[in-house]
C-alpha cells in the first residue's frame, strides 16, 4: 500500500491500512539499527527541519537520529535562542523556513493544532511531533510497533492507559490507532484527569487502578504534570502516587506477560516505582529504538517513498 | 426629503401589520401607511414591489472599539457596516481602551456617532470602573450621557454583592444590566465548548454549566433586586430553561442569542480556525435546536449579533491564543433569511419581530415600529437576491466571519436612517440627518 497524504497530523483520519503500512515499512528499517555503518542513501539530498516549540530531547533526538540514517539533511531549529522568543509569530517563523526548501518540518508545539495550522500554509510535509494535549501520532506508532513486536499481534489485546489523559496527546493518538486496529482501550484515573465524553471514542473508562490491572496485555502510565497539583486536580503528588503509582505490589495481580509502558520521561516514584520501571514488564527502552524506526518509516513515505 | 416606499409588503410585529402596502415618510417620522399613497411634489419615490418593509433593524450587541482599538474598527466603519447589514441602530459595549465608565467617554462615542456614523448609536455604559469588577462605574451620570444599558461585557462581575448594587443603584433609570454570564473560574482556559469534540481536539473546555450558574445567579439577583436583567448571547440549553422558568414566573428577565449560535456548533471548531472561536463558545445541535426554539417561542426576545471585530494578526495564529468573537453585522441579516426563514424554521414576522421591536422594546429605545410619528428607520429586504459571502468585501475593518463562503438567498436592500436612504445594495449613498 502506498502513501498519498502529504502531512501525518493525526492517527484520528488515518485508515487502518495506512497506520499497517507504516508499521510495516517500520519494520524494514529497525534492521538499520543493527549495521555497523548505520547509513541508507534512502533521503539523500532531502532537508528535514526539526521545528520545536516545546523542550524534548528524546522525540526530537529521534526524529534527528531517523533523518540522519536515511542521509537527510536535518536542521534543528528550537524555540528557545530563536525568533519566537523575540515575538515572532508561529506562522511567521514557519514560512521563513519553508524560504529555505524544506521537504518535510517536524514540528511540536504548545497548543492543539498547531501542525494543522502549519499545514494549511506550508507546501512541504508537516509531522506532526506533538500538539498540545491534541496528537502525538509517531509516539502511538512506535507504541504499536511496540506491542506487535512483543506481542506478534494487535487485535483482540485490552491495554489500559493510565493518569492524565485528559491532557495527554499521547493518549488520543494511541486511542485512535488502537480502536482502528481492533484493540480494546480502557482509560483509567482520577475523575479529574479523564477528559469528558472520552467514552464516546469507544473507550472504557475506570476510576480504579485495581480493576484494570488483572484485565490487561498492557499498561501504558501516563506522565503526570506537576502544574496539574495547583490547578487542583489532583489534591497531592503522595495521594496521585499511592492511588494511582504503578508498584511491584499493585502489579501481584497483574497477567504474566503483561508488558508496561510509558511514554517518558518518567517521574520515577510518582506514576511507575523504579522497580517497575526497570523490572521484568517494562518495554521503555524498546519504544525508544521503535521510535527511531518508526520516525525513519514517517519520513520515508512523506518525502522517500513518492519520489523513488 | 420626503419619502415614499410604494408597494413592499410592510412587516411590522410591533403592531401586528402584514400586508402590501405605501408608505409616507415626512421630516424623518412615518407619516402614513396606506395603499396607493400619492407622491406630492419633492417626494422621493422609491420602488419596493416585491421587497419587504420593516421597522429599522436593531443590533443591541456590537463592539465598535472605538476609543482604543480603531485598528480593528471604529464608530466609522462599524455602523457603515451596521448600515450594509440593514441596522439602522447599533448598542456598542463598553469594553474600549479607556472604558466607558465615565461621561466624557460616553460624549465621544456619541460626537464621533453624530458626525460620521451611519447608524444610530446607542453607547452601553460598564458596569463597574474598569470592567475591572471592583466598584460601580458612575451609573447616573452615564444614564444621563445616554448610555441605554450597562454591562462588563466580556467580563462576568463576579462580586454577587457588586453586581446586586448596580442592579438595584439602576433601578430609578429603567435601563437593564447586561449579563455576560460566565463563571471565569469555571471557564477558566477554555477556548471551546467542553464535550466530545473538546476532547479530540485537546483543547480545553468551557462547561456548559460555567453560563447556566451566572444566569441561575443573576436571575436571583433580579427576583431580589427587581431590576431588569437582560442575558447577552445565550448559548445553552440550559440557560434557556433557566430564563423560560423566570419570566414563567414573572421575573424582569430578558435574553438574546447571536446568529452564530443558533446557526453553528462546536463540530465547527474541527478545522482549528480562530473564526470559529466565541465566548459563549459554539454549543451542540441539542443546544441549537432549544435557542431556535426559544427564538420562536419568544423566551429569547431579540437576535443580537456580538459584532466583535478583531485584526487577521488576532485570528489566523494557534486556535488557543486566538481572540474570542466574530463579526456579524453585515452577514447576520442574510444568513437568517438563508438558513431559518427559507428553511421554514422561523416565520419571517417572527425574525422581523426579534431584530426590531424585541431589542426596541427591551432597551426602551424609539423605533422598531412603523406606527405614525415613529421613527422612520427602514430596512427593506430582498427575499431573492443571492450572495456569496466574501469578507474581502465587508465595510467593516475587519474580517473574522464564520460564515465566510456562504451562499445564502435574501439580503438587506435598503437601510433608511430618520428618513435617509443611507444604504442600497451594499453601497453607502448617504448619511442620516445631523
Amino acid at each position: 500500500m502506498g502513501w498519498k497524504a502529504k502531512d501525518l497530523l493525526e492517527i484520528r483520519i488515518l485508515e487502518a491500512g495506512e497506520i499497517l503500512t507504516i508499521l510495516d515499512t517500520a519494520d524494514s528499517m529497525r534492521e538499520i539499527a543493527g549495521r555497523e555503518i548505520k547509513k541508507v542513501p534512502t533521503l539523500r539530498g532531502k532537508t528535514v527541519v526539526n521545528l520545536f516549540f516545546e523542550p524534548s530531547t528524546r522525540t526530537r533526538s529521534s526524529f534527528e537520529i531517523a533523518g540522519k540514517w536515511l542521509s537527510a539533511d536535518v536542521i534543528n531549529f528550537s524555540a528557545s535562542g530563536s525568533s519566537a522568543e523575540k515575538g515572532e509569530t508561529l506562522l511567521d517563523t514557519a514560512k521563513s523556513i519553508e524560504a529555505m526548501h524544506p521537504d518535510v518540518v517536524v514540528v511540536r508545539h504548545q497548543s492543539s493544532g498547531a501542525a494543522h495550522l502549519l499545514a494549511r500554509n506550508l507546501r512541504c510535509s508537516v509531522v506532526n511531533a506533538g500538539d498540545g494535549a491534541h496528537e502525538h501520532p509517531t509516539q502511538a506508532l512506535l507504541d504499536l510497533l511496540t506491542i506487535r513486536e512483543k506481542k506478534e499481534h494487535l487485535d483482540g489485546l485490552h491495554v489500559a492507559i493510565v493518569g492524565d489523559v485528559a491532557h495527554s496527546r499521547v493518549a488520543r493518538s494511541n486511542i485512535y490507532g488502537m480502536r482502528k486496529l481492533g484493540m480494546t482501550v480502557t482509560v483509567a484515573g482520577p475523575p479529574t484527569l479523564i477528559p469528558p465524553f472520552i467514552h464516546e471514542l469507544g473507550v472504557k473508562v475506570s476510576y480504579r487502578l485495581e480493576e484494570v490491572i488483572p484485565q490487561a496485555d498492557v499498561i501504558m502510565m501516563l506522565r503526570l504534570q506537576q502544574e496539574r497539583m495547583t490547578g487542583g486536580l489532583v489534591p497531592s503528588i503522595r495521594e496521585y502516587s499511592h492511588y494511582w503509582g504503578l508498584s511491584l505490589e499493585k502489579l501481584s495481580r497483574a497477567r504474566s506477560d503483561l508488558l508496561i509502558m510509558h511514554p517518558g520521561p518518567v517521574n520515577r516514584g510518582i506514576e511507575l516505582s523504579p522497580e517497575v520501571a526497570d523490572g521484568p514488564y517494562s518495554v521503555i527502552l524498546d519504544q525508544v529504538a521503535n521510535g527511531v524506526a518508526v520516525r525513519m518509516a514517517v519520513l520515508y513515505l512523506l518525502a522517500g517513498a513518492k519520489a523513488a | 426629503m420626503n419619502l415614499v416606499l410604494k408597494g413592499g409588503r410592510v412587516i411590522d410585529p410591533a403592531n401586528g401589520v402584514d400586508q402590501v402596502q405605501d408608505l409616507l415618510i415626512q421630516d424623518g417620522k412615518i407619516a402614513k401607511l396606506g395603499k396607493g399613497l400619492k407622491a406630492v411634489n419633492g417626494t422621493q419615490v422609491i420602488d419596493a414591489s416585491g421587497k419587504i418593509v420593516c421597522p429599522g433593524f436593531i443590533d443591541l450587541h456590537v463592539h465598535l472599539r472605538e476609543p482604543g482599538f480603531e485598528y480593528k474598527e471604529t464608530v466609522k466603519s462599524g455602523t457603515r457596516a451596521a448600515a450594509a447589514g440593514g441596522f439602522a441602530a447599533v448598542c456598542c459595549m463598553a469594553n474600549t481602551d479607556p472604558v466607558n465608565d465615565n461621561r466624557s467617554v460616553t460624549d465621544y462615542i456619541l460626537a464621533k456617532a453624530r458626525i460620521e456614523g451611519s447608524v444610530r448609536v446607542y453607547p452601553i455604559g460598564a458596569v463597574t470602573r474598569g470592567l475591572k469588577g471592583e466598584e460601580l462605574a458612575e451609573l447616573a451620570e452615564l444614564a444621563e450621557a445616554g448610555c441605554v444599558a450597562f454591562s462588563d461585557d466580556g467580563k462576568p462581575v463576579m462580586n454577587t454583592r457588586l453586581l446586586r448594587y448596580a442592579m438595584e443603584y439602576t433601578l430609578p433609570f429603567g435601563i437593564p444590566v447586561i449579563s455576560h454570564a460566565e463563571d471565569h473560574h469555571l471557564a477558566a482556559g477554555g477556548v471551546m465548548h467542553e464535550g466530545v469534540v473538546s476532547t479530540e481536539l485537546g483543547l480545553s473546555g468551557i462547561p456548559a454549566a460555567a453560563e447556566e450558574v451566572m444566569v441561575a445567579r443573576d436571575i436571583c439577583l433580579a427576583e431580589l433586586t427587581g431590576a431588569h436583567l437582560h442575558i447577552a448571547h445565550v448559548s445553552t440549553a440550559g440557560a434557556v430553561r433557566l430564563i423560560r422558568d423566570a419570566k414563567a414566573r414573572g421575573i424582569k428577565v430578558t435574553a438574546e442569542v447571536t446568529p452564530h449560535h443558533l446557526l453553528l456548533t462546536d463540530e465547527s471548531v474541527q478545522s482549528y480556525d480562530g473564526n470559529f472561536k466565541v465566548n459563549p463558545p459554539l454549543r451542540t445541535k441539542r443546544d441549537q435546536e432549544t435557542l431556535l426554539e426559544a427564538l420562536v417561542d419568544g423566551t429569547i426576545d431579540a437576535v443580537a449579533t456580538d459584532h466583535a471585530p478583531h485584526a487577521l494578526s488576532e485570528k489566523e495564529g494557534e486556535f488557543d491564543r486566538a481572540a474570542f468573537g466574530v463579526i456579524g453585522l453585515e452577514t447576520a441579516v442574510s444568513v437568517l433569511l438563508d438558513r431559518l426563514v427559507r428553511q421554514q424554521l422561523v416565520d419571517l414576522p417572527t425574525l422581523i419581530a426579534r431584530l426590531t421591536h424585541g431589542p426596541a422594546r427591551l432597551l426602551g429605545l424609539p423605533g422598531g415600529s412603523l406606527a405614525k410619528d415613529a421613527l422612520a428607520d427602514i430596512t427593506i429586504l430582498d427575499l431573492e437576491q443571492e450572495w456569496s459571502i466574501d469578507p474581502s468585501r465587508f465595510l467593516s475593518k475587519s474580517k473574522n466571519s464564520p460564515f465566510a463562503g456562504w451562499n445564502v438567498t435574501g439580503v438587506p436592500w435598503m437601510t433608511i436612517v430618520g428618513g435617509n436612504v443611507v444604504m442600497k445594495d451594499r453601497e453607502i449613498v448617504g448619511a442620516p440627518l445631523r
